[in-house]
């Protein structure tokens, strides 16, 4: 058994391999890794007795899960109705812009994926940037340029 | 914590003045806002300078230092308010902090900067409920979110929590139900179903497990009140949802919450684990025989699953996808059992309900919606926030005299109500009182309660657009009219946001619409169009400006804009050569500069860093 399945395992049994927890196993196992790799899938459906095509399915269905590794630094841009009429879309344009990658994308180096969030609850700060756990209120693609700056100068 | 396990309904009231009597009234409470809106703008830094400053000023014993759940008036966050007297300060920074402690705290002055000051009178409030905000506001669901630790079960049950349990434990779930049904509580979460009646349905179901869940899968955008709830007062979810498993005849149940937000799973979390410890969930609950227990599960990020069939088969661990409801989940839902799934604010309001009586509730409101409603006031509005009021309030009410206007002296537009399954509401139509029936009659809905006010500067199409966009991508596939009428309506609105409409079009998307209305499996289809035809039927003129003129009146298709450097107002300063990604801006120094339309993409930079308005945008 390696590492990596001996994990799963502890997760796997924090919730006594019950199919229904198939969607909280996932998540425990994406915040391990920051993605769901291939082989952790198949495992899982073994170890739950499942169908792996059951597993397949949610891990694509819902969109808190990723197949593919996740940058370092994780930037959510708020979509949600406020952020919207507010201007969100000129600040997703201009991060799409600074970091050459597409909402969903991850740069080639690894550093920064970019992706969009249906509302998180901010509202009163729209357009909100969530950068890691900050919050950025008041977003505006002027301010896009001194966001990335600060995060590149820490690298 | 508290040593005592609630064996009877007579502990619970020995417990409940056993607490009462170790709190000070006297005592100073310090609570920080520790909602979202507030965590945004630094809270959590707020709360540590208060620790660290009343420990260093040997004030820890003497002051009680609470982080609560949301105050609503996120505008004017971090708040903090002084108790006993009850002191509001607002925008508090970390530098803020021993000024208070010295002033406030130790000498009963007040910092006058940190006051609330009216923006048409200049008036100053001491008071939290003196500002206009919350003057108008009946905050039954969330008044206990300011002052109690949601952390903390003797909070809760310092102020009557569980107390309510206890009522319903001594009678019977038939009693029960008739009280929530003679209530008028209709369901929070969007459809408005009478609670009482749903609750009957399952209890009636044949069966001998049944389940509760809580619907706290809050996906509409620009919604947070469920969050809040969650967040500032789990407890009063949880006796709702025992109270409801008491009269249903269920043993279990299920709060399906989102994964996005992490304090909520935290804080109800913490809340069922204190419950059980107290004895106030899991076997025999304060010893009346009667078992309940909950389980927490996080959503995957999928808004589909806010639709009662889909969260219940994400629930059994597969795709979050909904089934035709011809079969009610009230006689087959969660492994095919008897499931009653209401909303957090509905679970939120049956304590309050059991405890004033039926009659008091069915006093609040209007003749087909009673009690109070959370809205999420968001977008171009002053007051941005958490508003509670009575159903029947007129839009004009809460928008302008609760939530203060439209900021920048600009033109109230629309009000949008109901989430992706809402519609938009025209000036017009202000005056509208806010209840179920009425919002639905004027083409929008209730939904969760989210409220986006739009102004002058909202492009009605693109918001069409934006919705429509929504729910494609949230679409879950099973059904054809919505996977494949929400992709062509996509199309079209795009075409017509990007100068490719034709009059045609208009024809054409209404009729999808109806076809998504009638023809679609379950409530995320049927709705969907509502965003459209109700753009369509107030805002008709702004489609026509596209397709027929080219023009978005509003300034927001960026298709259909174009922007220019006015040479009589540029003072040459650079700042917008300087700024533009596409090096579109030419020009020397102190002379006027020059826009190449060829090379501009439209991202409205120069526009918004110019301080001599000379860049036009037309």
């Amino acid at each position: 058994m390696t590492a990596n399945e001996s994990k799963v395992d502890s997760i796997i049994d924090e919730y006594n391999a019950e199919p229904g927890s198939l969607i909280s196993i996932l998540q425990d196992i994406q915040a391990e890794h920051n993605y769901l790799p291939e082989e952790s899938l198949e495992y899982v459906a073994n170890r739950l007795d499942i169908p792996r095509v059951q597993v397949f399915g949610v891990a694509t269905f819902f969109k808190a899960f990723s197949l593919k590794p996740k940058g370092k630094q994780q930037i959510h841009v708020c979509m949600g109705t406020a952020c919207h009429v507010r201007g969100s879309k000129k600040v997703l344009e201009e991060l799409e812009r600074k970091l050459e990658i597409k909402a969903g994308d991850t740069t080639d180096d690894g550093e920064f994926t970019l992706e969009t969030v249906n509302c998180v609850g901010a509202c009163a700060l729209g357009p909100v940037v969530i950068e890691n756990e900050e919050y950025h209120g008041q977003m505006t693609p002027i301010k896009v340029e001194s966001l990335l700056n600060g995060k590149k100068t820490e690298r | 914590m508290i040593e005592l396990v609630v064996t009877s309904i007579n502990e619970l009231e020995s417990l409940r003045g056993q607490i009462q009597a170790e709190m000070d009234p006297d005592m100073t409470r310090i609570t920080v806002c520790g909602g979202t809106g507030c965590h945004a703008l630094g809270c959590t830094e707020v709360a540590s300078a208060f620790e660290e400053s009343l420990k260093s000023g040997g004030l820890a014993d003497k002051v009680d230092l609470v982080i609560t759940g949301c105050h609503g008036f996120c505008e004017r966050g971090p708040i903090v308010i002084i108790y006993p007297q009850g002191i509001f300060y607002q925008k508090v920074t970390p530098d803020d902090v021993d000024e208070i402690i010295y002033t406030t705290v130790e000498n009963s002055g007040i910092v006058e900067r940190l006051q609330y000051k009216d923006p048409v009178t200049n008036e100053v409030k001491v008071h939290e409920e003196d500002i206009p905000f919350y003057h108008k506001q009946k905050r039954l669901i969330l008044g206990n979110n300011t002052s109690i630790d949601p952390a903390n079960i003797k909070d809760y049950i310092a102020v009557g929590g569980y107390s309510a349990l206890a009522k319903v434990l001594g009678s019977k779930p038939g009693a029960v139900i008739d009280e929530v049904k003679k209530s008028g509580l209709r369901g929070r979460g969007g459809g408005g179903f009478p609670t009482g009646l749903k609750w009957e349905s399952t209890r009636n179901a044949s069966g001998d497990i049944k389940y509760v869940i809580c619907n706290a899968d809050e996906g509409d955008p620009g919604a947070y009140m469920d969050r809040s709830i969650l967040e500032g007062n789990p407890h009063s979810v949880l006796e709702g949802m025992i109270i409801g498993a008491y009269a249903i005849g269920a043993n279990e149940g299920y709060i399906y919450v989102r994964n996005e937000y992490p304090l909520a799973v935290a804080n109800i979390t913490t809340a069922i684990w204190q419950a059980r410890e107290n004895g106030l969930l899991g076997d025999n609950i304060m010893g009346s025989g009667f078992g309940f227990d909950v389980k927490v599960n996080r959503g995957g990020g999928a808004f589909v699953c806010g639709e009662s069939t889909a969260l219940m088969a994400s629930l059994e661990g597969k795709p979050g996808e909904p089934r035709a409801k011809y079969i009610h989940t009230s006689d087959k839902g969660l492994w095919d059992r008897p499931s009653n799934l209401n909303n957090v604010e509905t679970w939120a309001n049956i304590p309050l309900i059991i405890n004033n009586g039926a009659d008091w509730y069915s006093a609040i409101g209007t003749e087909s919606s009673k009690g109070t409603k959370v809205f999420s006031l968001v977008g171009k509005i002053n007051n941005t926030g958490l508003v509670e009021v009575p159903m029947g309030m007129t839009l004009r009410e809460i928008i302008f005299d609760i939530g203060g206007g439209i900021p920048g002296g600009k033109a109230f537009k629309a009000v949008q109500t109901g989430g992706p399954s809402g519609g938009c509401i025209p000036e017009s139509l202000i005056d509208l009182p806010v209840d179920y029936d009425r919002l639905t009659e004027v083409g929008s809905m209730m939904g969760s309660g989210g409220m986006i006010v739009m102004d002058e500067d909202t492009c009605m199409v693109d918001v069409a657009r934006y919705f429509i966009n929504f729910l494609m991508e949230e679409s879950c596939g099973k059904c054809v009219p919505c996977r494949e009428g929400l992709l062509r309506m996509g199309e079209i609105l795009t075409d017509i946001t990007e100068g490719r409409g034709q009059m045609e079009d208009l024809d054409l998307i209404q009729d999808l619409s109806e076809v998504l209305r009638d023809a679609s499996l379950c409530g995320l289809g049927q709705t969907a169009p509502n965003p459209v035809m109700s753009t369509l039927k107030y805002f008709r003129d702004e489609y026509e400006a596209h397709i027929k003129d080219h023009k978005c009146p509003a300034g927001v298709c960026s298709e259909l804009i174009t922007y220019s450097i006015d040479a009589g107002n540029c003072t040459g300063c650079g700042l917008c050569l300087k700024k533009c990604p596409t090096e579109a801006i030419t020009g020397e120094t102190k002379q006027p500069h020059v826009l190449d339309a060829g090379k501009c993409i439209k991202c409205g930079i120069c526009y918004d860093v110019c301080k001599f308005d000379a860049v036009i945008k037309e």
